[in-house]
């Protein structure tokens, strides 16, 4: 194909975007646009199944069994939506083998808040709350994405995930309502998971260097900026209600702007964890790495016992 | 009566809420996704069937009682679950072969349990008939896949029955709860499931290409409370909570 | 040669009867039972189906987006095709 003609082939394909038109599997795209894709479907797939670790380590020790049914149903959607951005992933011409391969050498990112431990039972409710809270955002303008398998992966995971952050909300609720020291976990739980829960919508816009492209695509709706105030604003009365106190002490209500006014963020502690220094890098990373290893037995077998069940019935035919 | 009933409704609920432990240990470390998800809803289902099993136990006993206070406040020597569902996630292969070994008495016991003299016994097992039919046939169809994969997988998967084969006579032994309730037409004679049991397990196994262990020394004690050393680990993980905070809500 | 993978399997659920199967989305599994069970558990964790078909992704054919002009432009001007091409007074009921 000539530089013109694939000039033309790029012109129709943005006008078509901006038309609101979807894009599936087999239409011509850009390589940017697919690279970009495979970029932020599998950092998101990944952030998923990495998601399931800082909660799964509560599951076992979840404080009833209502609670504990909820938390593994939780966990288990976090596997269901990795999987289903996985297979959306796929169909841009890549395996989920090789995103595995991608997130195991630490080529891949994920979302740097799972690099945090969760050391009480108020981190499931922290998470839940927060994580989740600062996850829907993020999400809901991806249901309508232009690429069709990623914005129908998002619409599934925002129906699912929408009793994520009830759940753990209720927990907060709970503790807030219960004795002073199970309050006294929230509010611990509320200091540790804040700024990380800020800084998950990513760097500000000055530092972010995908925005404008990802914005054309529809990748993304509004600026990480945007995001952290809109989910700044909804927050804080939440934590009002609940009654505990927001860590930052340079949140105040702007009368004039209309939104809350904040704090500055460590970006330093940000960077650090999305290099691999955080808490918990290591620790999340040999847990995927060892499943896999040790799975691959599993898989081997599974594969080798299909194959001769198959040749029993060709056995059979001929 | 009641307390006999009581014994006996916590012996059936202990063996669904160990097994549902232990296989709520594994949510994202599986050999990939798929089987996570598919594990994670056999002990969600075992985690349901306890939470009715332990809300109608609590409606015998004096007192206030709440399936919380039963699932976590009692001492080791107090849980009534076999020694089996509590053996370790050792690999893989021993994840499926307990599952395996257990989902097919529990299937026998469930089809039985269905024509128990109790009503709420009987909608229980109404309801968890269908969870268990497919848990056994997941379980099953995951033996054969692996005991005739690889060279590697059977040994494995042969490993995991010569190690669990000695805990699965205890399912069939009576305790005295059950005693006096088989006799009230309430409990499940688990004596007389035995031959369907092995029988069953055999078959299975063989199309597997596993070697039936012919191994007769059974071990035998967690129905008395006399469990294996892994039990008190798992409980201390799981009880954690309300032993630190006691009497809070959660 | 690289090891051979769980292949990709395309998953359509009945949401209940009386309605088509209708595509949900994919997965791995080494066979068809167990793209079947797997199917179960992810996609009808919530209630969603009564009957599920699982095919393997690579006997799937599809048509190329290149073509759709000769595919399916044509069957744009057959307007005769559709009630609303017939001119009938408004007098003339139950048509």
């Amino acid at each position: 194909m000539s530089e013109q003609e694939v000039k033309n082939l790029e012109e129709i394909f943005e006008a078509r975007i901006a038309r609101d038109e979807k894009i599936e599997p087999k239409d011509w795209m850009p390589e940017k646009y697919r690279k970009t894709h495979i970029r932020q479907i599998s950092q998101h797939a990944h952030s998923e199944i990495i998601g399931m670790l800082p909660e799964g380590n509560w599951i076992t020790r979840a404080p009833s069994l209502r609670r504990k049914v909820a938390l593994l149903a939780k966990v288990q959607d976090e596997a269901g939506h990795g999987l289903y951005l996985y297979s959306a992933c796929e169909t841009l011409g890549i395996s989920r083998d090789e995103l595995y391969e991608q997130l195991h050498s630490g080529k891949a990112k994920y979302s740097s808040i799972f690099n945090y431990p969760t050391v009480t039972w108020a981190d499931m409710g922290a998470i839940g709350w927060l994580v989740d809270g600062a996850a829907i955002i993020n999400q809901v303008p991806l249901c309508n994405t232009s690429y069709g398998p990623y914005a129908r992966a998002m619409v599934r995971v925002c129906k699912e995930e929408s009793f994520h952050q009830r759940q753990g909300f209720e927990i907060m609720l709970t503790l807030c309502n219960g004795s002073p020291e199970q309050k006294a976990m929230a509010q611990d739980a509320l200091n540790r998971w804040w700024w990380p829960s800020l800084m998950m919508l990513g760097p500000t816009d000055a530092e972010s260097v995908h925005t404008e492209q990802s914005m054309k695509w529809k990748l993304k709706r509004k600026t990480n900026d945007e995001l952290r105030q809109q989910f700044i604003d909804q927050t804080v009365p939440q934590a009002e209600l609940l009654g505990i106190t927001v860590p930052d002490p340079d949140l105040k209500w702007n009368e004039e702007t209309g939104h809350y006014d904040f704090g500055e963020i460590d970006w330093d502690e940000f960077w650090q964890v999305v290099k691999g220094h955080g808490p918990c890098n290591k620790e999340r990373m040999s847990a995927r790495v060892n499943a896999w290893n040790n799975g691959e037995w599993v898989r081997d077998a599974a594969i080798a016992h299909a194959e001769k069940k198959q040749n029993k019935k060709l056995k059979n035919v001929s | 009566m009641k307390n006999d009933l009581y014994n006996y409704i916590l012996g059936i609920a202990d063996n669904s809420l160990i097994l549902g432990q232990r296989l709520g240990e594994l949510c994202g470390h599986g050999p990939n996704l798929e089987t996570d998800i598919a594990l994670t809803n056999i002990s969600l289902d075992l985690l349901g069937q306890t939470r009715s099993y332990f809300q109608y136990a609590a409606t015998l006993v004096e007192g206030e009682k709440t399936e919380d206070d039963i699932a976590f406040m009692r001492t080791e020597r107090d849980y009534k679950n076999v020694l089996l569902v509590e053996q370790p996630n050792t690999h893989f292969g021993f994840v499926i072969m307990r599952q395996f070994l257990f989902d097919v008495y529990h299937l026998q016991f469930m089809k039985k349990l269905q024509q128990s003299k109790d009503e709420t016994l009987v909608a229980i097992a109404n309801k968890g008939i269908k969870e268990v039919s497919y848990h056994e046939r997941f379980s099953s169809d995951w033996v054969i896949r692996l005991g005739d994969g690889t060279d590697e997988s059977r040994e494995k998967m042969q490993e995991a029955v010569n190690g669990l084969w000695r805990y699965t006579n205890e399912l069939f032994q009576l305790t005295e709860a059950d005693k006096a309730m088989v006799s009230e037409g309430i409990a499940v004679d688990v004596s007389t499931l035995k031959d369907e049991y092995y029988a069953k397990v055999s078959e299975v196994l063989k199309e597997a290409t596993l070697t039936i262990p012919d191994d007769n020394y059974f071990q035998k004690g967690g129905k008395e409370g006399i469990h294996t050393e892994h039990m008190g680990y798992l409980l201390a993980d799981m009880q954690y909570m309300q032993r630190s905070y006691p009497n809070m809500k959660w | 040669m690289s090891k051979k993978k769980w292949p990709l399997w395309e998953v359509f659920v009945r949401s209940k009867n009386g309605l088509e199967h209708r595509h949900f989305g994919s997965l791995h599994a080494a066979d068809a039972e167990m793209a079947l069970e797997n199917a179960r558990d992810v996609y009808t964790r919530r209630s969603e189906g009564v009957s599920i078909w699982v095919v393997e992704s690579s006997n799937i054919t599809a048509s190329n987006p290149a073509d759709n002009g000769e595919l399916f432009e044509p069957a744009q001007d057959k307007v005769y095709r559709h009630p609303t091409f017939y001119n009938l007074p408004d007098e003339v009921k139950h048509m």
